[in-house]
């Protein structure tokens, strides 16, 4: 693994891409690592597009810029692909993940020739199966450590359910739903690695 | 023990609020300062502290309860940003010349127009001249850091003046990352208790704080003053060492990053000294090229002779400044420096850079860039684009 891995996430107002990033940061920090989690503001709203970062290392971080050559890119909502040229300066080595219920080939076409692996995770129906309701970010945050590797899936769903148990003290009742949209996205973002 | 975190600047400035106590926050919500006071306010309803939370309806109130608070005896802070300090302008200078020992957590944000809610430094640079000390951080272990020395710096009997904490923000008050915490004891008795000299609840002491000053007074006030802020200079250092036995950082007027050797050198104040940081560091290492970096800490007082000192070697110095003052030439860092560097009868090449105003991301690739124009200076003493905009969406010379 480098020294440091650079995340770029791209989501709209309200769909919690911002809580992912520092979820990630958190779970991260509680492996040992040094860590970055930081959103990029505009003029915040419902439904705009905002853009979160992880910076990801064995090493004290001091660069306090955005992230312009990300690792790998999360995508929360699909439909800023058409806007937003999502890969980006993304490494070719590393890979974009993006939440859809579409083909990685139909995918592909939108993402202005990007040679490096593509994900796709439905994190909708994840959401629905596990929680009854669409909370995108949970899975994708899963997808995304599954992807990047950042640490062990048993690390990673260890440090989440106490992360959960503390968030939802008083509604332990949503904590296993939480914990099965993690294992199913893992699986699924997995599953698609094989493939 | 250093206890290890990951927080937000926001969230160490509030822990750190809350390790202290004070007496009095009297605060008014503007972003990107407003959970500072969300935090405290937590803090206190769950019953972990019992400062004095004051609701007031503007800053400019703010400042004046806080400025009560301090003056009746209380350790009173606040906390604000962008146009939020700039309503309490008036009461900025009343809390300097009435030597109250306040400490305000500022979040560095653009002043309007055109609005903005990201960091660049118009707001505090505006305030340089109100009498406050101001300290700056790069990261949020340096503004948590920074909080925790600025209590013993503002009330030293030497001192007695006001302390603005400054970050950046959302770069490092929005951006969680690694911090080392100290024990809420060590804090405490590194900060320690709160014993006013003078103060108007003292009812042995009948005294007036803020009168009228006719012109046979005023002026002696204002020397009083000065030295005020002459003194902060060593206690500021003393601070420092106090705090470097406590935590083992080390912290100065300014830090000196590979500046042994350097022959090119950027000052700079705030969270972009960790990118330019990071651009040093692989310059180094992929061509060896003498680079380094002036990271000002404390504005007010102004290290005049120490930076003059520090960049005696160099032979071209890039100065960036994160906020414009429209002198139609220096920025208000520029103009220091350059002050500092003609009272040493030193003469590097000097340019003086604008960057990051509004939020405006700079990386290290920017700052490479400053540094390959550092050497093609040195080199031919032809300085172009002295006051050169970085990061402009197009170029633009001034013509």
């Amino acid at each position: 693994m480098k020294d440091t891995i650079e995340i770029r996430w791209h989501g709209r107002g309200g769909q919690g891409a911002k809580t992912a990033a520092l979820l990630l940061a958190d779970v991260a920090f509680k492996t040992g690592k040094y860590v970055q989690g930081f959103p990029e503001y505009g003029p915040e709203r419902m439904g705009a597009p905002i853009t979160a970062y992880n910076r990801i290392s064995n090493k004290a971080i001091t660069v306090h810029s955005n992230i312009y050559e990300p690792d790998y890119v999360v995508v929360v909502d699909e439909s800023l692909l058409d806007s937003i040229d999502v890969t980006k300066g993304l490494n070719p080595e590393g890979a974009v993940i993006i939440n859809s219920m579409r083909s990685k080939e139909e995918i592909e076409k939108h993402l202005h020739g990007y040679t490096g692996a593509v994900y796709t995770v439905n994190a909708k129906e994840i959401s629905i199966k596990a929680l009854g309701k669409n909370y995108p970010n949970s899975p994708m945050l899963a997808a995304t450590v599954a992807v990047s590797k950042v640490m062990e899936r048993e690390e990673f769903l260890t440090e989440m359910k106490a992360s959960f148990q503390h968030k939802f003290a008083k509604k332990p009742e949503v904590i296993d739903g939480n914990m099965m949209a993690l294992e199913l996205a893992f699986e699924q973002a997995n599953q698609n690695r094989a493939q | 023990m250093a206890i290890r975190e990951r927080l937000s600047g926001n969230e160490a400035v509030a822990y750190a609020i809350k390790q202290i106590n004070p007496d009095v926050m009297p605060a008014f919500p503007i972003t990107p300062s407003t959970e500072i006071p969300q935090y405290v306010a937590n803090y206190i309803a769950n019953g972990e502290i019992d400062t004095e939370f004051i609701h007031v309806e503007s800053e400019h109130s703010a400042m004046s309860a806080t400025i009560g608070a301090s003056a009746a005896g209380a350790r009173a802070i606040t906390a604000t940003s962008s146009c939020g300090m700039a309503l309490m302008w008036e009461e900025l200078y009343v809390a300097a010349s009435n030597r109250l020992p306040i400490v305000l957590a500022l979040v560095n944000r653009a002043l309007s127009g055109p609005i903005n809610i990201n960091a660049d430094h118009s707001d505090s640079m505006g305030a340089r001249d109100t009498g406050w000390i101001q300290i700056y951080a790069e990261s949020n272990q340096e503004v948590y850091d920074n909080f925790i020395q600025a209590f013993p710096i503002a009330e030293d009997k030497r001192v007695h003046l006001p302390v603005m904490v400054c970050q950046d923000g959302f770069i490092t008050s929005h951006g969680v990352e690694n911090i080392l915490l100290a024990e809420d004891i060590e804090v405490q008795k590194f900060v320690g208790g709160y014993e006013p000299e003078h103060y108007l609840l003292n009812a042995s002491e009948k005294m007036a704080i803020g009168p009228y000053a006719v012109s046979n007074y005023y002026m002696e006030t204002k020397r009083a003053q000065r030295q005020a802020m002459v003194n902060a200079r060593e206690v500021i250092l003393e601070v420092a060492a106090r705090f470097e036995k406590m935590t083992g950082r080390k912290y100065s007027f300014f830090e000196e990053y590979q500046m042994e050797d350097a022959e090119y050198a950027v000052v700079i104040i705030g969270s972009a000294a960790g990118t330019c940081k990071a651009a040093i560091d692989e310059i180094r290492s992929t061509t060896g090229k003498k680079v380094g970096l002036i990271k000002i800490r404390v504005f007010r007082p102004f290290p005049e002779e120490e930076i003059a000192k520090a960049l005696s070697k160099v032979k071209a110095v890039a100065i960036m400044d994160r906020s414009e003052m429209f002198a139609a030439t220096s920025g208000p860092l520029g103009a220091e420096v350059r002050a500092a560097l003609y009272q040493a009868r030193m003469a590097p090449e000097v340019v003086n850079y604008f960057y990051g105003l509004g939020g405006r991301d700079i990386t290290v690739s920017d700052f490479k860039t400053v540094y390959r124009n550092l050497e093609t200076i040195a080199k031919t003493h032809i300085v172009t684009d002295m006051y050169e905009y970085i990061g402009l969406r197009r170029e633009q010379k001034e013509v």
